[in-house]
């Protein structure tokens, strides 16, 4: 039994749908004949346990992350393609990307009647901000001014304690500030031109009053805005979410409710399905892979998400730094069969790589100069390995690529060595670990890097930008983050600075692409393949649609009893 | 009898103690940190880290993280789970579906087991014991997760009979394809035993005199053969009731059962260490309460057994 982690990339949790409205959706059904049925069926979703108090802010994983985008509505929200709609802002300004002056919309309240206020928001964003809340997702509050005092400074020492460096000086960010009941602004410290793309995450939600009195009672029973209320948690078991009959974005439910049921085996969920005691599957099991299109027919979806799948190449190697070190990772890349792997290994459920994002962020493109070493060429990959042998010999050296197992890494990980092994004429051995923290701890340990070979990388967007790609990853302010083969290269920087001021998110994402180019001449990761969703629905519903983000759009599914 | 019951449970005391040190050090020594794996690949904030690592006093040395512990444990206070949860309402919650699953389970295989080994014993070496023990050491030698996906996809998938998986308030239907599953190995391995016992136990010179002094047959059998043939039986049965109770994870996972082999499970992926320990000692009390039952039923079964 192989649980998929469901911690491989990050919450990237968005809900939306399209504006077109559907058909079937209970308002317009009034001529209909009763026999058809209003949608008010209660949907089934095959989900897992929560693993943090369902408290937004904290949520940053995905079967949590279901929960709370459901019954919370931020500023904005995301559709199906990841385009930004309005949910609760009525608008969202800025004249130079860096003071941005938000605007609610009226009449909206939390589920409890409180009403939803400017200082909704900016309470919750102080709270998740301030340091000794230890919020997950505090990191996302890190461009607005302020934040590092309300967070203060930490260091973590080579055992993984951390230490105080700076306490908190305040409780509230300098660059929040409620102007009235309905406008607040966000004063950024430096320009970033998509900053109201990532306003739709689950880390901006507002919060009540009756949060602050009590957080942790509030995690059990979280009170929303959202089109949906929490009506039950029955912990390792099931979550029923309620319509919000209050909800009043374009989000409203479109049945008569959500239940999420927690599963800890991923084919005992498949086939729930098929016998349609299930009506939504998130994720088909790999042991269904090859067959699940097949069984399903229509109702299989197979589409590319959000999620990138790539090697981490570090540089304190010694035989991958310097002039030699760049050739070999090169050589490295273009010596996976991306092609022949995603469909034997994986029958089609991963798509090859073409860069370093997704196709299902706005401004992707296939055609970046320099992708080219993504393509299997192992012609020239013996060419330039051996050329790198020349200048500085990797011997007999045995090149490992580290990885956790208790997902399904272990496979592709072993083509890639075999390939290499082919290609290259080297020696290749995967060094497994069977948990994800157990990897993490070796990658991490003194962060100077004990892995002495390729580690697996892998990162799913939490907002749809080409930036969410970059600049957490690749970054010197990353260093401490997620930038774990501890690249630098100030040209890149340069241009992720330019792009974050640019006027508009077009330019923006040209700039990001020159940015990637950079990436690829440096080649700091190798891009294997973007994670398809592979997900089911049973034929009792209708209208089920997954997002950019892997999830399912739960509020728009159809199903008549 | 009292006295010897009273002596067995105290023993419980020094027991708990060592298990639960011992478990300690040992999810203590399990390399890696769960810390870091909660915050998946972007990893958490240090402020974060530095509150839960604070609230589970996880900088502390060892001993005192188990001193710790041990003062939740007396004060009825287990801790709380990363979720937030007390650990005592998460077993509170797997046990009595395990428990369920496991009585199930025991039925089943001591029922079928010592029916088709006291059968196939009378009959040795005729067409019916082959024919079983074949079959015994088929069941052996497949693994529960073959049994269980073939009899998931063939009876709850493709033909509807059985639910597929047990869902969130499993009762006695749902319950009992997993427990034929789980039963499976232990009733190859009960018959067999069984069958050994009674083919020993037929030719025994109680048996003869029995038969000589005109006990009907069917006295012969249940009164004298059976019973005598039963105490290694019983001894697996009690030892089988710990290992059921400690879950499977396998079988649990495939039925989407949440009983204790998934909490488990679940626990020491999660790297939470209070659940994996709290959880682990109830089942060494319960492991050492089941072979005391054990111990008292030899008594019953073998009249020479005594207890003082």
């Amino acid at each position: 039994m192989t649980p998929r982690k469901r911690l491989v990339g990050f919450g990237a949790f968005a809900l939306a749908a399209s504006l077109v409205l559907t058909a079937c959706g209970g308002g317009g059904g009034g001529e209909e004949p009763p026999a058809e049925g209003e949608s008010t069926g209660i949907v089934t979703v095959g989900n897992g346990e929560p693993q943090n108090p369902l408290i937004p802010a904290r949520t940053n994983e995905v079967f949590g992350g279901l929960v709370v985008t459901n019954i919370f509505a931020g500023l904005s929200y995301y559709d199906a393609e990841g385009a930004v709609h309005n949910d609760v802002a009525e608008s969202i300004e800025s004249d130079d990307n860096q003071t941005w002056n938000v605007t609610l919309q009226d009449g909206w309240e939390f589920s409890d009647g409180t009403p939803v206020t400017a200082k909704s928001f900016v309470d919750a964003w102080n709270w998740a901000a301030y340091g000794p809340n230890g919020a997950n997702l505090a990191s996302f509050f890190s461009s607005i001014e302020g934040f590092t005092e309300a967070q203060g400074e930490y260091e973590i020492d080579d055992e993984g304690n951390v230490k105080v460096i700076t306490e908190p000086e305040t409780e509230t960010m300098s660059g929040l500030e409620v102007v009235s009941d309905t406008e607040f602004t966000i004063k950024l410290s430096q320009p970033e031109s998509d900053f109201p793309i990532r306003l739709g995450y689950a880390a901006y939600y507002p919060l009540p009053e009756v949060f602050f009195d009590d957080p942790e009672a509030f995690g059990e029973a979280p009170i929303g805005n959202g089109p949906y209320v929490l009506d039950s948690w029955e912990h390792d078991s099931a979550i029923t979410l309620l319509p919000n009959e209050s909800y009043q974005g374009d989000r409203a439910a479109q049945n008569g409710g959500i239940e999420l049921i927690a599963y800890t085996d991923e084919d005992a969920q498949y086939n729930d399905l098929l016998s349609g005691n299930l009506d939504i599957v998130q994720n088909v099991p790999a042991s269904a892979f090859a067959t699940f299109e097949e069984e399903l027919g229509e109702r299989a979806v197979n589409q590319p998400a959000a999620t990138l799948g790539a090697m981490s190449v570090p540089e304190w190697v010694e035989e991958f730094s310097g002039e030699a070190g760049l050739m070999r990772r090169k050589a490295l890349s273009m010596a996976i069969n991306r092609e022949e792997i995603t469909e034997t290994l994986y029958a089609g459920a991963r798509t090859p790589a073409r860069d370093f994002t997704s196709p299902v962020i706005d401004g992707w493109s296939d055609s970046i100069p320099g992708n080219e070493v993504l393509d299997y060429n192992p012609e020239e990959a013996k060419a330039l390995w051996d050329e790198a042998e020349q200048m500085e010999p990797w011997g007999d050296k045995v090149l490992e690529i580290h990885t956790n197992t208790d997902s399904d890494h272990q496979e592709w990980v072993e083509a890639a060595c075999n390939g290499y092994e082919n290609d290259l004429g080297i020696q290749c051995e995967m060094v497994g670990y069977p948990t994800f923290d157990e990897f993490l701890n070796e990658r991490d340990k003194g962060k100077g890097g004990k892995i002495d070979g390729l580690f697996r990388a892998g990162w799913a967007a939490d907002y749809p930008s080409l930036q969410n790609y970059l600049g957490p990853i690749y970054t010197k302010a990353a260093l401490a983050g997620s930038n774990d083969s501890k690249y630098v290269n100030e040209e890149f920087e340069a241009k992720l600075t330019e792009a974050a001021g640019a006027a508009t998110t077009e330019e923006a994402n040209a700039l990001y692409n020159e940015a990637q180019e950079i990436l690829f001449q440096d080649m700091p990761g190798i891009p294997l393949w973007y994670y398809n969703t592979t997900a089911g629905y049973s034929e009792l519903v209708e209208n089920a649609q997954f997002g950019w983000d892997d999830a399912p759009l739960l509020y728009q599914v159809t199903k008549t009893e | 009898m009292l006295w010897y019951i009273g002596r067995r449970m105290l023993q419980v005391i020094p027991v708990f103690l060592g298990a639960t040190l011992l478990l300690y050090a040992m999810v203590f020594l399990r390399p890696g940190d769960p810390v870091a794996a909660l915050g998946g690949d972007r990893g958490l904030p240090p402020a974060a880290e530095a509150a839960i690592r604070e609230a589970y006093h996880l900088n502390e040395p060892f001993i005192v993280q188990y001193l710790y512990y041990l003062k939740g444990i007396f004060t009825f206070d287990m801790g709380v789970t990363f979720t937030g949860r007390p650990v005592v309402d998460v077993i509170t919650q797997a046990l009595p579906v395990t428990f369920q699953l496991a009585m199930m389970a025991i039925i089943f295989e001591t029922v079928f087991g010592i029916g088709f080994g006291l059968f196939a014993g009378l009959r040795k070496g005729k067409f019916f014991d082959s024919a079983v023990l074949v079959w015994s050491l088929l069941l052996i030698a497949l693994p529960t997760f073959v049994i269980g996906f073939v009899l998931q996809i063939v009876v709850g998938v493709q033909l509807g009979w059985l639910p597929v998986t047990a869902g969130r308030d499993p009762d006695f239907v749902s319950l009992l394809m997993p427990a034929i599953v789980l039963a499976t190995v232990s009733f190859a391995y009960i018959l067999r035993l069984t069958r050994t016992s009674v083919v020993e136990n037929v030719t025994a010179d109680f048996v003869r005199t029995a038969r000589a002094k005109g006990l009907p047959r069917d006295k012969v059998v249940s009164r004298h053969v059976l019973r005598n043939s039963l105490i290694p039986v019983v001894t697996f049965v009690g030892a089988d009731l710990g290992n059921l109770m400690a879950g499977s994870i396998v079988t649990e996972g495939i039925f989407n059962i949440n009983g204790v082999g998934g909490t488990l499970y679940n626990a020491i992926i999660r790297g939470e260490n209070v659940t994996v320990v709290s959880l682990t000692t109830v089942l060494v009390v319960i492991y050492i309460v089941a072979n005391l039952l054990v111990d008292l039923l030899y008594a019953v079964l073998d009249p020479r057994i005594r207890y003082a």
